[in-house]
């Protein structure tokens, strides 16, 4: 495997930081490792700038991993999920935001599973005005398609995705949204809308998902989150910038 | 085996506005009343740290859990139906309060022309004017006749609003309550249409101006413009819901139960009249019959049709021969617009549900139609209800979809774009229909209703128009770049559009053509009634929630009378 150096040059990176696994939860560290060997090419932040989004992490929204299993899959994504979103003169992008932690907590809870979701058989493909007829669920479909992504990166460029450069990763990326690459159960443009949504998701909403770290992500919109409310502003000329505030600084 | 209860008066299926309003009119009249509500309890005291874009709007917290029990969809009879596996198009809801915990809460009359749309059209512009494939029908009952339901239900609201517009039916009543405050977006809106001769004014409110007391003595408290209604409830109890209004009155009778966790699976009937309800309590496993003098169907149109078809009452409606009513007239609307990009920013993350003005030069009959090919049309609309940013991210047309481009444009934006907005009518079609899908079952064993629909030619051009008008409004607004909406092509049930679904058990004066009378009571069996969205014999230029109440305040009357006198109220 092309990543099985990148892997242990990981571990030793752990072990010469001196830190153990177990203290990397609810640290700032760990963010500092998603792509930890991505090559420059636009991708995506340096290691310092990573791990300082992590440290602004508010309390109970810890960056320790609920459901992927593998260090790769999650830095594929991670890469992925830069891609789509990424950092620039405005601000954090979605690895900055902690994003690719919020996609991993969805992932392990309801969204994951397809709680609220009508998942009996008979599956059959349909139109695409019938909406989704996969019998996999979201779960499934990431780690299917982040797989697909590493396989795609080996079959184009013989390399890991997370070591090619940003504009090859665009090229695997606009391959899944055009249906391109083929998946089992479910369309590649499906899985390419699921993660560009989870992206948005993990960027916006209150930072008590873990993602949107520091309200950067509002921040950079001009959004103020969690405000009692605005009868005293709502008729105003001006427009208003207002500090934001989450729910979990709201008690 | 399941339990049978002891008889009670009035059994309603949900706990929402038609179940809530039928349940405080009957239970103040002295009848016991139960609700079976497949939901949970909740109210105000829930919604202390709603303000949670990614739980409610995004993942649904409020809505219907489709893993029990969707629909089927498909657009044309050649196809197979599906199941609708995740929200989209339109969210239905469930818990105390229903879809009426989570709406916006603009709050609307139909139009005359509405009521008596066949007569009216056909006097005008000649029989048929669309064809016959547009089964277009009087609903059996007048604005005039409605009128006083309508005022009833307003009052209950406390609704908020200015009596200017010159196109509705005569009120008989001022508004409860004056109208919302008029921000700096509305007024553009305002500024624009008034110069072009057009007549704007504010939409009727469910989100209070003031604090206010119906005459039930329920208290509505004054809204904040926090900018998190649809999707989501009231912290402050400011928009008018069932679970603050019609629930604790009825519950202040002694006369009234709720009872949760209870899923209606059946209507049962025997000789010509309905004998009560099959429930299950999913969290027991356990089954009830609940026996009732009057069974009131008040659940969501899809549910009220599916009770229907399932217990076998009333001719299913086949599209074949257009014989039949149960499933007919499955109307939903279009909703046409223009979006405009601004330089200057606007504070759009604030707002509230139905804050916004609008004009009605375009809606129903009030423009002529000789020279036009549709009929009907819509309201347009500026609304200021809270942009949020997950689901908010607005970009200029060839703006890639991700990547650093995406990113600017839509942070840029997210301030600087106003839309205008409409809800197009939608007219009955003969294709256009539900019925009980013969593949996919509920979580209880229940066929899933199916839906068969699709746009119309009709709808097409109404779209069309009023694209048209909307991107006229905007670029008098001043918008830097102005674009209109796509046109239409086939309905996809996948991204979210309105969730006013209509038809299927609808009203009107003839049981060959409707299933139920203008009290709301079943053709065919007197001590059954079925209220709600689903009775509209087509859909029109406005929200529904207005007529929905005024129709539960008829069929409450009903209710009360029939309890009297029985026999057929027509």
């Amino acid at each position: 495997m092309a990543d099985e150096k990148k892997d242990v040059s990981r571990r030793d990176f752990l072990k010469t930081a001196g830190v153990a696994t177990g203290a990397l939860v609810g640290g700032g560290v760990i963010g500092g490792l998603i792509g930890y060997n991505a090559k420059d090419g636009g991708t995506a932040t340096d290691d310092e700038e990573r791990s300082g989004g992590r440290a602004d992490q508010s309390a109970g929204s810890p960056g320790g991993r609920m459901f992927f299993t593998n260090d790769h899959d999650f830095n594929v994504l991670s890469e992925a999920t830069e891609r789509i979103f990424p950092e620039d003169d405005l601000g954090p992008g979605a690895i900055g935001l902690g994003v690719p932690y919020f996609i991993d907590h969805q992932l392990a809870g309801a969204y994951g599973n397809n709680e609220k979701e009508y998942m009996q058989g008979p599956f059959y493909g349909g139109e695409a005005t019938q909406g989704y007829q996969s019998r996999l669920r979201r779960k499934d479909i990431f780690l299917q398609g982040i797989h697909k992504m590493e396989q795609e990166a080996q079959s184009r460029f013989e390399k890991s995705f997370t070591e090619l450069e940003g504009e090859q990763m665009d090229e695997i990326i606009t391959a899944f949204q055009k249906d391109e690459v083929e998946m089992q159960g479910v369309a590649a443009g499906f899985f390419f809308r699921l993660l560009r949504s989870a992206v948005l998701e993990g960027a916006y909403s209150d930072p008590m998902y873990g993602g949107n770290v520091g309200m950067e992500g509002w921040k950079m919109k001009g959004f103020p989150g969690h405000q009692a409310a605005y009868i005293d502003k709502i008729e105003s000329e001006e427009f208003e910038e207002i500090d934001p505030q989450s729910l979990g600084g709201h008690h | 085996m399941a339990t049978t209860l002891d008889k009670v008066d009035v059994v309603t299926v949900g706990a929402g506005w038609t179940g809530g309003i039928v349940a405080a009119e009957a239970a103040k009249a002295g009848l016991k009343v139960v609700s079976l509500e497949r939901g949970r309890e909740r109210g105000t005291e829930d919604f202390l740290r709603v303000h949670d874009e990614y739980r409610y709007a995004i993942r649904y917290e409020l809505m219907q859990d489709l893993s029990k029990e969707t629909i089927t969809f498909r657009n044309r009879r050649d196809q197979r139906a599906l199941p609708m596996r995740t929200m989209g198009s339109f969210l239905l809801g469930e818990g105390l309060g229903g879809a009426g915990t989570h709406w916006n809460g603009q709050t609307w009359r139909f139009l005359p022309y509405d009521f008596e749309i066949k007569t009216m059209s056909d006097q005008k512009y000649g029989a048929n004017k669309l064809g016959p494939e547009y089964q277009l029908q009087d609903w059996g009952i007048t604005y005039d006749e409605l009128e006083p339901y309508y005022d009833k239900f307003e009052k209950t609201a406390g609704l908020s609003g200015e009596d200017t517009n010159p196109f509705w039916g005569k009120r008989s009543n001022p508004f409860p309550t004056p109208p919302m405050k008029k921000t700096p977006i509305l007024k553009k809106f305002e500024k624009a249409t008034q110069d072009m001769g057009y007549t704007p004014f504010m939409i009727p409110s469910a989100n209070l101006s003031e604090a206010y007391t119906n005459p039930d003595g329920q208290t509505i408290n004054a809204c904040m413009y926090c900018g998190f209604c649809e999707r989501f409830g009231c912290e402050y109890g400011a928009k008018t819901s069932p679970e603050i209004t019609v629930i604790p009155t009825a519950r202040e009778t002694g006369n009234f139960e709720v009872r949760f966790h209870s899923n209606v699976v059946e209507v049962l009937h025997e000789g010509g009249k309905a004998t009560g309800v099959r429930y299950v309590n999913w969290m027991s496993g356990e089954e009830f019959i609940q026996p009732a003098e009057s069974v009131v169907l008040t659940s969501y149109v899809m549910n009220n049709a599916k009770l229907l078809m399932v217990s076998n009452i009333g001719e299913m409606y086949d599209p074949e021969t257009g014989r039949g009513t149960l499933g007919r007239n499955y109307c939903y609307q279009i909703l046409p617009g223009a979006t405009g990009f601004f330089d200057e920013q606007f504070n759009t993350f604030m707002g509230a549900g139905s804050l916004g003005m609008a004009i009605d030069d375009y809606n129903g009959d009030n423009f002529d139609h000789s020279d036009l090919d549709f009929l009907h049309g819509s309201l347009l609309t500026m609304t200021q209800t809270g942009v949020r940013p997950i689901a908010t991210n607005p970009v200029p047309p060839d703006t890639p979809s991700w990547g650093s481009e995406f990113k600017k444009a839509s942070i840029e934006n997210y301030t600087r774009v106003l839309s205008v907005g409409s809800e197009g009518a939608s007219l009955p079609h003969r294709d256009n229909y539900l019925t009980l899908d013969p593949t996919y079952k509920d979580a209880y064993g229940v066929p899933l209703l199916q839906l068969t629909y699709n746009f119309t030619d009709q709808d097409r051009a109404l779209h069309k128009f009023i694209t048209e008008k909307a991107v006229e409004i905007m670029e008098e607004m001043g918008a830097k770049q102005t674009v209109g909406s796509n046109p239409i092509s086939d309905y996809d049930i996948v991204p979210y559009q309105t969730t006013h679904n209509t038809g299927g058990t609808i009203m009107g004066a003839d049981p060959a053509t409707s299933v139920v009378n203008n009290y709301l009571q079943h053709w065919e069996m007197e001590n059954l009634f079925v209220v709600g969205a689903g009775n509209f014999a087509h859909n029109g230029g406005y929200n529904p929630t207005g007529t929905v109440g005024a129709l539960a305040y008829r069929c409450a009357e009903g209710v009360i009378k029939y309890s009297k006198e029985g026999g057929s109220l027509v």
